[in-house]
C-alpha cells in the first residue's frame, strides 16, 4: 500500500512540513495568501464509494454483541491491515476494551490492547493481545467491549468541522475527505468516543469508516469479516432480513454515552453500567 | 529529529487514541493573544468612547498593542493545522454548523475595523511627518495618509465622529472575538471540564484584565525606557480597573469551578483526583492565589494607604506581570487541562511541550514575544506618545 511506502519518507517530510508551516505563517503574517503544494492522503479514509452505488438504497447500522466478543483482537488487525493505520499503540479505528470486576472491589477495572502491559505480552506494537494479569485475581464478573467511531445520527465531528471535510452520508456512515481536512482537530476533540486520532503521514484526521471501500461493493467491513464468534453485525437497516435488522429485531439494544445525544448508529447488546 | 507524534503518559484508562494530545500549547496561546487584543481594545476604549482623560497616555499604545497582537493571531493557529494552506477554506468553503468558522470572519472584521481606527486616530501625525520628512521617507508617510493632506478643523471633526463609531463598534467586535473563543471550548459536551455555560464570560473577563495589565507593563517599561515620566493618574485609573475586573473574573472563575464540582455529575471523582493531584499549583496556588488574590490584595493595601510614587509604580508593575502570568496560567488550565482528564474519565494523561518542532516551546515563545517586536516597529513607524505635544486627535 502507498502509505507503508511514505512512512520510510516520514522523517523528511516532517521537516518539510514544519518548515512549509513556519513560511505560509509568515506569508500570513504579512498578508500573504497562504498556499503549498497538496499532499496526497496517507490513507484510505477518503476512500469513496464504487461506480454505480446509490447510497439514497441504503442505510447502513452496526451491532456489537459484547457476550460473543473472546478479545481475540482479530478485528483490530484486520481493520489495520485493511485500512493502512499506523501500526502502534496510539492509532485505532477500533480497538477492544477489557472489563474485569474482582472479588470486592466495587468498580471494574479496565484496560485495552494498547496498554503498555499488554503490548508488552505482545512483545511489538504492531501486534495485540490481552495479557494474563488476572490469573491469581478472583474475577467475578469479565467481559470484552469492542469499540470504534459510532457513525452518529447527529455526530458532533460533523458539525464542529469548519470545512465540512467530515461529512455524513445518505447511507448513515461518518466520512472524513482528506482533501479537504484542514487538520486542526477540532472533530478530534469533540468526539465523545476517541474515535478520531489524527494522521501524521496525512496530516488529517482518521477514524472507522465502516470499511466503505468494501460495505459499498457489497462486502462486509473487515473487523466483521474476520470475527470469528460473530460479535460484530453489520447490515442495511432498509433490508429487513439483513443481519443488522435481526439483531436489532431480536435485542434490546443500547448505545454508548446515550445522554451525549449524539444517537449512535452503533447498537451494542451485554454492555455494563461501567461501560462509556 | 523530532517524533512524528508526542506521546502523553498516562495513569488509569484512557482511550488508545486519547496519547497523543489534539490541542497543544499552541492552542493556548492563540485565545491568551485573542485576550490581549480585547483587553488593549478596552483600555483605548476607556478615551476613545468614553473620553476618561486619565487614559489619554495609553490611549494610542493600547490601539498599537491591540493590533501587533491582532497580527500575531493566526500564526499559533496556522503552526497548529496539518495543512495550515488550506486555512482560507473555512472562510472560502465554511462548513456553516461550526463553531470555529465565525472566527475567520470576526477576526477579518475587526482587524479591517482596528486598521481603520487606528488610521483616524493617527491621521493627523502620519500629515504631519509626510509634511516635514523628505525624500523616501516622505513618500512612505504621503502613502500612509493616502494622499490626503487634510487636517483642516472640518475634516478633524469628521475624522473624530468616526473614530468614535469605529471605537464604539470595536468594543463588541474585540469582545465578541473573544467571547466567541470561550464559546468554542464550552459548546465542546466531549469535555466536562470545558462544558461550561460561564466559559465565554470567563474567557472575556480575563481577557479583559490581561489586556489592561499588558498595558501597565509596558506602559511603565517603555516610559523607563523612554526616560520620560509616569503619569501616575494613568497608572492609578489601569490599576483600578484591573482590580475591579478582577474581582468579576475571579468571582466567574470560582463560580464555575464550585459548580462543576457541587453538581457532582459523572466523573466527577477522576476530577477531583486530577484537581488535587496536578492542579494544586497551577490552579489554585499560582492561578488563583499569586495571580488573582495576591494583586488584588496588593492593590486593596495601596488604596487604603494611599501608596503613591515609586513604590506605587513599582507594585503596579507586579500586579500587571502577576496578572499577565495569571491569565496564560488560566489558559493553560483550560485548554490543556481539559485534555489532561481523559474522555472515559477513567484516567489522567499529562501533556508536555516539546521544545522544538512546529508546536514546540521556541515557536510557542515566538508567538508570544513577537507581538513585542512588532509593537517596537509600529510604535517606530507611528509614535503613540501623548506626553509631548501632539496632534490633536
Amino acid at each position: 500500500m502507498k502509505q507503508k511506502d511514505d512512512k520510510t519518507r516520514s522523517g523528511r517530510r516532517t521537516f518539510l512540513r514544519t518548515a512549509g508551516k513556519a513560511a505560509l505563517a509568515a506569508a500570513a503574517l504579512v498578508g500573504a495568501k497562504g498556499v503549498g503544494a497538496e499532499e496526497k492522503p496517507g490513507n484510505r479514509a477518503a476512500t469513496g464509494p464504487v461506480e454505480g452505488y446509490n447510497w439514497n438504497e441504503h442505510q447502513w447500522g452496526y451491532g456489537i454483541d459484547t457476550y460473543r466478543c473472546i478479545g481475540c483482537l482479530r478485528c483490530v488487525e484486520a481493520c489495520k491491515t485493511e485500512n493502512g493505520v499506523a501500526l502502534d499503540a496510539h492509532h485505532f479505528r477500533t480497538w477492544v476494551e477489557r472489563y474485569v470486576y474482582i472479588e470486592g472491589e466495587e468498580r471494574a477495572r479496565v484496560d485495552s490492547h494498547s496498554d503498555p502491559d499488554n503490548i508488552a505480552a505482545s512483545g511489538s506494537e504492531k501486534e495485540y493481545r490481552f495479557d494474563n494479569r488476572y490469573k491469581d485475581e478472583k474475577v467475578e464478573k469479565a467481559f470484552f467491549v469492542p469499540k470504534m467511531c459510532n457513525h452518529c445520527s447527529r455526530p458532533s465531528c460533523v458539525q464542529v468541522c469548519p470545512t465540512g471535510a467530515t461529512y455524513k452520508t445518505k447511507d448513515g456512515a461518518v466520512l472524513i475527505d482528506h482533501e479537504h481536512c484542514i487538520g486542526c482537530q477540532y472533530c478530534v476533540q469533540a468526539c465523545p468516543y476517541g474515535a478520531r486520532f489524527f494522521n501524521v503521514e496525512a496530516q488529517a484526521t482518521e477514524k472507522c469508516t465502516w470499511c466503505y471501500h468494501r460495505i459499498t461493493k457489497g462486502l462486509n467491513p473487515a473487523c466483521v469479516e474476520v470475527c470469528p464468534t460473530g460479535a460484530r453485525i453489520f447490515g442495511d437497516m432498509n433490508d429487513k432480513e439483513s443481519p443488522i435488522s435481526a439483531f436489532l429485531r431480536d435485542n434490546r439494544v443500547m448505545v454508548l454515552k446515550p445522554e451525549q445525544g449524539n444517537a449512535p448508529t452503533c447498537f451494542y447488546i451485554g454492555i455494563d453500567r461501567e461501560v462509556s | 529529529m523530532e517524533p512524528l507524534f508526542h506521546i502523553a503518559p498516562y495513569s488509569g484508562y484512557v482511550y488508545p487514541n486519547e496519547t497523543v494530545f489534539p490541542w497543544t500549547v499552541m492552542i493556548v496561546v492563540y485565545p491568551y493573544l485573542t485576550g490581549l487584543v480585547a483587553g488593549a481594545f478596552t483600555v483605548s476604549s476607556f478615551y476613545h468612547v468614553f473620553g476618561l482623560q486619565q487614559f489619554r497616555p495609553v490611549s494610542r499604545l493600547a490601539l498599537l498593542t491591540a493590533l501587533a497582537c491582532m497580527i500575531f493571531v493566526p500564526y499559533p493557529l496556522l503552526m497548529h493545522l496539518g495543512h495550515p494552506e488550506r486555512a482560507f477554506n473555512a472562510m472560502i468553503t465554511p462548513h456553516i454548523t461550526s463553531a470555529f468558522v465565525a472566527f475567520g470572519y470576526f477576526a477579518l472584521f475587526y482587524v479591517c475595523l482596528l486598521i481603520l481606527e487606528i488610521w483616524f486616530v493617527f491621521r493627523v501625525d502620519i500629515v504631519a511627518r509626510a509634511e516635514s520628512a523628505t525624500g523616501l521617507v516622505k513618500q512612505f508617510y504621503r502613502a500612509l495618509s493616502l494622499w490626503s493632506n487634510d487636517v483642516s478643523d472640518k475634516a478633524r471633526a469628521i475624522d473624530h465622529k468616526i473614530m468614535f463609531v469605529l471605537a464604539v463598534t470595536g468594543i463588541p467586535a474585540a469582545h465578541g472575538l473573544h467571547g466567541y473563543v470561550g464559546f468554542v471550548f464550552a459548546s465542546l459536551k466531549s469535555r466536562e471540564w470545558w462544558g461550561s455555560d460561564m466559559m465565554p464570560a470567563v474567557f472575556l473577563f480575563s481577557a479583559i484584565i490581561s489586556g489592561v495589565a499588558l498595558l501597565i507593563v509596558l506602559y511603565i517599561t517603555i516610559s523607563k525606557i523612554r526616560r520620560v515620566p509616569i503619569d501616575e493618574a494613568c497608572v492609578r485609573g489601569l490599576v483600578y480597573a484591573l482590580w475591579g475586573f478582577m474581582m468579576f473574573t475571579l468571582l466567574l472563575e470560582g463560580v464555575e469551578f464550585a459548580t462543576l464540582v457541587y453538581k457532582g455529575k459523572e466523573g466527577i471523582d477522576i476530577i477531583l483526583v486530577y484537581v488535587a493531584r496536578d492542579l494544586f499549583y497551577r490552579f489554585f496556588v499560582f492561578q488563583f492565589g499569586v495571580g488573582a488574590i495576591l494583586p488584588i490584595i496588593l492593590i486593596t493595601i495601596m488604596v487604603f494607604r494611599k501608596v503613591r510614587g515609586k513604590t506605587f509604580i513599582t507594585v503596579s508593575f507586579i500586579c500587571g506581570l502577576l496578572v499577565l502570568m495569571q491569565v496564560f496560567l488560566m489558559r493553560w488550565n483550560v485548554v490543556i487541562s481539559g485534555q489532561e482528564i481523559a474522555k472515559t474519565m477513567r484516567g489522567l494523561l499529562t501533556y508536555h511541550v516539546p521544545i522544538f518542532g512546529g508546536e514546540g516551546l521556541i515557536v510557542a515563545l515566538s508567538a508570544l514575544f513577537g507581538p513585542l517586536v512588532l509593537l517596537w516597529i509600529f510604535t517606530w513607524i507611528l509614535p503613540p506618545w501623548l506626553d509631548r505635544p501632539a496632534a490633536a486627535e
